[in-house]
């Protein structure tokens, strides 16, 4: 399986075809709902060659680095993705499928959209390696979340080319 | 008269919360194994693959099995001959906020739908029924969002009959599609009124998906394997886990049917006082 690291560069994700499957390492952000609502007026982070992870994690227990933090739907965030991507977000992860405009503006802005394993919150913690808050705290399980990751397993769903695995 | 204190509620519900969390019902973990063996793609294999470690996973490590723990859901089955002393349900709302605060759950409740604000644990819809004797029962279904968002409700002609009845059912699971972590239960109402069928539709998820199922049931489940959306829609047969329904009388001028989705980690907990 294919192994990338963040931050991902334009061969990277050229190289990658829907339904490829992934490890992803590195630095990724998650935000979901609330954030995102928040990030069309301003940006709490450099969003060049980021990566998004639509997740919104339980709390932390005690002695682990994160609780359960799987990816939600990603297709909430359909209206604000183009404007992200333009200002340039390189690849998100969440899961189910995405709207036309999301499509052809990562197909616009050569980025890519991974899919996690859906309902798999517990496992998906072990790759979780460090977590911090970074922005919107008082946005509780919302809040941007800064992970660090390692092989985090992914299926590309839809690649720079705007080909989907769901057709 | 049989008494039970409410402090004993809030304990039981806490305990309810935290195992219908963290441990995956026994009857969807033994379906999801047997889906496994049968799933040929390879994709989708790996998918469900993924699904029983990580619920494995959770039960070890006493960790929530999805990050969305859900809005309760919470069943009572009350008997006539038991006197509660205190408050059954702020017991039961205690018992949530508890059991949810020491599982580090999160915190999914919004109290303003529309103005939203901060999320916290403080509710739950809670469906009371008064039976004969002298037991409470009460279960906990904590109901991710995710798929309940795919939730779908229609008054149909009273003339439709199955046909119409089983084609909103499916094109409903068709508009889930792979966005609401299948494979799917189903959970389906149908009679009663427009707010019954919805009830009965969450109800349905309640029963064993291995039990034997009526023929409305079978014919369901073998049309939306049918449809290839598969294991985190890979694609392949296992769309659906089971289809469950629950019918009531209704009236001469309509026949309400409701369609309660559920993603795979479908959790319930259950205890009887």
């Amino acid at each position: 399986m294919k192994r990338i690291r963040t931050p991902l560069t334009e061969k990277d994700i050229l190289s990658l075809k829907a339904g490829d499957e992934v490890l992803l390492s590195g630095e990724i952000y998650t935000s979901r709902d609330q954030a995102h609502k928040r990030m069309l007026k301003k940006i709490p982070l450099n969003i060049k060659q980021a990566v998004i992870y639509y997740c919104g994690p339980t709390k932390t227990p005690p002695g682990k680095i994160i609780g359960s933090c799987g990816p939600t739907t990603s297709s909430r965030m359909d209206a604000f993705t183009p404007l992200l991507l333009k200002r340039g977000l390189k690849a998100m992860i969440g899961k189910g499928r995405r709207s036309e405009e999301v499509k052809q503006a990562i197909k616009k802005y050569k980025a890519v959209y991974f899919l996690a394993y859906a309902g798999c919150g517990a496992l998906i913690s072990k790759y979780v390696q460090k977590a911090r808050p970074v922005a919107y705290a008082d946005l509780g399980p919302e809040a941007i979340y800064r992970l660090e990751v390692k092989d985090f397993p992914l299926i590309v769903g839809i690649d720079a080319k705007g080909r989907s695995i769901y057709g | 008269m049989k008494i039970i204190n409410s402090a004993e509620i809030i304990k039981v519900v806490a305990d309810l919360c935290l195992k219908a969390n963290c441990n995956l019902r026994l009857d969807i973990l033994r379906k999801l194994k047997a889906a496994y063996k049968t799933e040929k793609n390879p994709k989708a294999k790996n998918a469900l693959a993924a699904i029983i470690e990580n619920a494995r996973i959770a039960a070890k490590e006493k960790l929530a099995i999805c990050q969305d723990t859900g809005l309760p859901i919470v069943f009572i089955e009350l008997g006539q001959d038991i006197r509660i002393t205190g408050d059954l349900k702020q017991a039961v709302l205690q018992g949530i906020e508890q059991g949810y605060k020491k599982g580090n759950f999160r915190e999914s409740i919004i109290s303003d739908p529309v103005a939203r604000g901060k999320s916290n644990y403080r509710g739950a819809v809670i469906h009371t029924d008064i039976v004969k004797g002298d037991k409470l029962k009460i279960t906990v279904l904590p109901k991710g969002f995710g798929c309940e968002n795919k939730s779908q409700f229609k008054m149909l002609n009273p003339t439709a009959g199955e046909g119409q009845v089983k084609e909103f059912i499916i094109q409903a699971v068709k508009s889930a599609g792979p966005d609401a972590c299948p494979p799917y239960v189903v959970g389906v109402g149908i009679g009663g009124s427009s707010d019954y069928a919805g009830f009965l539709a969450k109800a349905a998820l309640l029963k064993n998906v291995n039990a034997k199922r009526s023929k409305l049931e079978r014919d369901l489940e073998k049309e939306i394997s049918k449809l290839n959306i598969g294991p985190m829609g890979l694609g392949g047969k296992i769309t659906c886990l089971a289809v469950r329904v629950e019918s009531f009388p209704t009236h001469i001028a309509g026949l309400p049917v409701a369609v309660n989705i559920s993603c795979h980690a479908l959790r319930s907990a259950s205890a009887i006082l």
